[in-house]
């Protein structure tokens, strides 16, 4: 319990009538990857909204790196950075800019350092004069994720971060939120696809109803289910695997966990 | 926390802005296109026509077609904070610790100098067709002040349609009637040839103390009450706009 970095009890929400969180409870260690499951609608967004202390909930409590989000959030925003459902970049700067101009927000001492290695890390040096406007829809989240680990923040919220993603694209992400987790950064992050909460999340929840029906590691939720049979079966590539072999990448690199 | 980084935050959101601007040479110029156009129409087609008592109708005609492209320059601004609701920068800024008003007074600030920089092309064209002022120093700083607290107030008009916008065409339609306000006006004739309702509507509505005014101190007339109605307005549309798009920004980036 005392090394949960977000703290989650009680926590409900309500839009005019509809409610869409009814006492929502959840705790994250430090430096896990944490998925938050769900069906469209089940309310992810607006938990995530509420841990980054953009949304005030209507009951409950949440408390981020050890403050509550409700009564100290600039004590939150100081560990977290949210990385939302559209890539979040300036389409009229260029890639250096957009990290350039996150750091000084961030107040950082030696903004430029931190910019040329962020680039270099997601891959960006090349294309760090050009308008993000002018990057493919990968790169753009590159960049927009580059953009959330200025300053280093120790808790990380990915909502939905592969969403409308190529597969290529897809593979990267998640090889760098993998990365991130090695490094100590706590990563919480939303998603609707079982197979991204199933390669990725160290602990799966699921949210569904307004409540959480489940919050286990996925060899705890395996055994839920009747014990597996053994039966034959063919093994047919799946498309993606095709698609990764004919467009020249390897299908084997998301396989190394 | 706020207080503190202020300045900073602001810089950085400002010099962001700029970029837009410099990047975007174009919109400066589209903003002043019709204007310009207008200006054409009425002081070679129209102008002959018009008895607006003046010897250089051109001097008469600038200050609404100044106004008019304020009206039109604000559109830009309304579109780029539209922008920045839908890309999620808004949301993105807000989680960070920084001076959340120093996000929106970066909007602010770059749509007075865009619009500055549009009336200068604006003047500029305004000079060769044959306008002459001989108005000094102090008057020129006058107008430029007036013409910069309109600037202000519609930019806040500006902001609650682009931070409620659900499309890109809602956040500018909001422009066009503005666009309008000086044709029922004193900026193209003198009001007293309208007919009895328009002309209420003409003289009480703040285009015209705001043009009586610029005309007033262009032409070394003396201004008479003309130029504190027009701050009255401005500062006023300024004030409730203001209150109304820091409401729309809580809805809008803290609430959905």
């Amino acid at each position: 319990m005392t090394d949960s970095v977000i703290a989650t009890k009680g926590l409900r929400k309500s839009y005019r009538k509809t409610e869409v969180l009814k006492g929502v409870d959840f705790n994250v260690r430090r430096g896990e990857i944490f998925a938050l499951l769900g069906s469209n609608g089940a309310g992810k967004t607006t938990t995530i909204r509420i841990l980054a202390t953009l949304l005030r909930p209507d009951g409950g409590t949440s408390r981020v790196g050890g403050f509550d989000v409700v009564e100290s959030p600039d004590k939150v925003r100081q560990s977290i950075s949210l990385t939302g459902q559209f890539t979040a970049v300036d389409e009229m700067l260029t890639g250096r800019e957009n990290l350039h101009m996150i750091a000084r927000l961030r107040h950082l001492d030696h903004p430029r350092d931190v910019v040329e290695g962020l680039l270099e890390r997601f891959g960006l040096a090349d294309a760090a004069n050009r308008r993000a406007g002018t990057y493919s829809g990968g790169m753009k989240r590159r960049l927009d994720l580059a953009m959330s680990l200025v300053g280093t923040p120790s808790v990380i919220f990915l909502d939905e971060p592969t969403a409308g993603l190529d597969p290529e694209a897809r593979l990267e992400v998640w090889k760098m939120v993998k990365e991130l987790a090695k490094g100590g950064t706590t990563v919480f992050l939303t998603t609707q696809y079982l197979e991204e909460a199933e390669k990725l999340a160290d602990r799966i929840a699921i949210l569904h109803g307004g409540r959480i029906i489940a919050d286990a590691t996925l060899s705890e939720l395996k055994r839920l289910l009747p014990p597996a049979r053994v039966e034959y079966v063919e093994k047919q590539p799946t498309l993606e695997e095709i698609f990764l072999h004919m467009t020249g990448k390897e299908a084997g690199r998301r396989e190394e966990n | 926390m706020e207080a503190r980084f202020f300045f900073n935050d602001m810089g950085v959101m400002v010099g962001r802005s700029m970029r837009h601007i410099f990047r975007s040479m174009d919109t400066i110029i589209k903003v002043a296109i019709m204007p310009i156009a207008m200006m054409l129409l009425f002081v070679y087609v129209f102008g002959g026509a018009i008895q607006s008592g003046a010897d250089n109708y051109v001097s008469y005609l600038l200050p609404g077609i100044l106004l008019m492209a304020i009206a039109s320059g604000i559109a830009y601004t309304a579109y780029r904070l539209f922008l920045d609701v839908q890309k999620g920068i808004f949301e993105r800024l807000h989680s960070m610790p920084i001076a959340h008003s120093a996000v929106l007074w970066g909007h602010v600030l770059t749509s007075l100098v865009s619009n500055a920089m549009s009336l200068i092309v604006i003047v500029l064209v305004a000079l060769v067709m044959g306008f002459r002022s001989p108005a000094g120093i102090l008057s020129w700083l006058a107008v430029t002040g007036i013409l910069l607290l309109f600037t202000l107030a519609l930019t806040w008009i500006a902001a609650i349609a682009g931070l409620s916008a659900k499309t890109f065409e809602g956040a500018s339609a909001f422009a066009y009637p503005l666009m309008f306000l000086p044709f029922v006006s004193s900026a193209f004739v003198p009001t007293r040839t309208m007919p009895g309702f328009v002309r209420a509507f003409a003289e009480y509505q703040p285009v015209t103390s705001i043009v009586n005014a610029t005309r007033a101190l262009l032409s070394n007339q003396p201004v008479g009450n003309d130029i504190w109605i027009a701050l009255a307005w401005c500062v006023g549309v300024t004030v409730v706009a203001y209150l109304f798009a820091i409401r729309a920004y809580r809805r809008r980036v803290l609430s959905r």
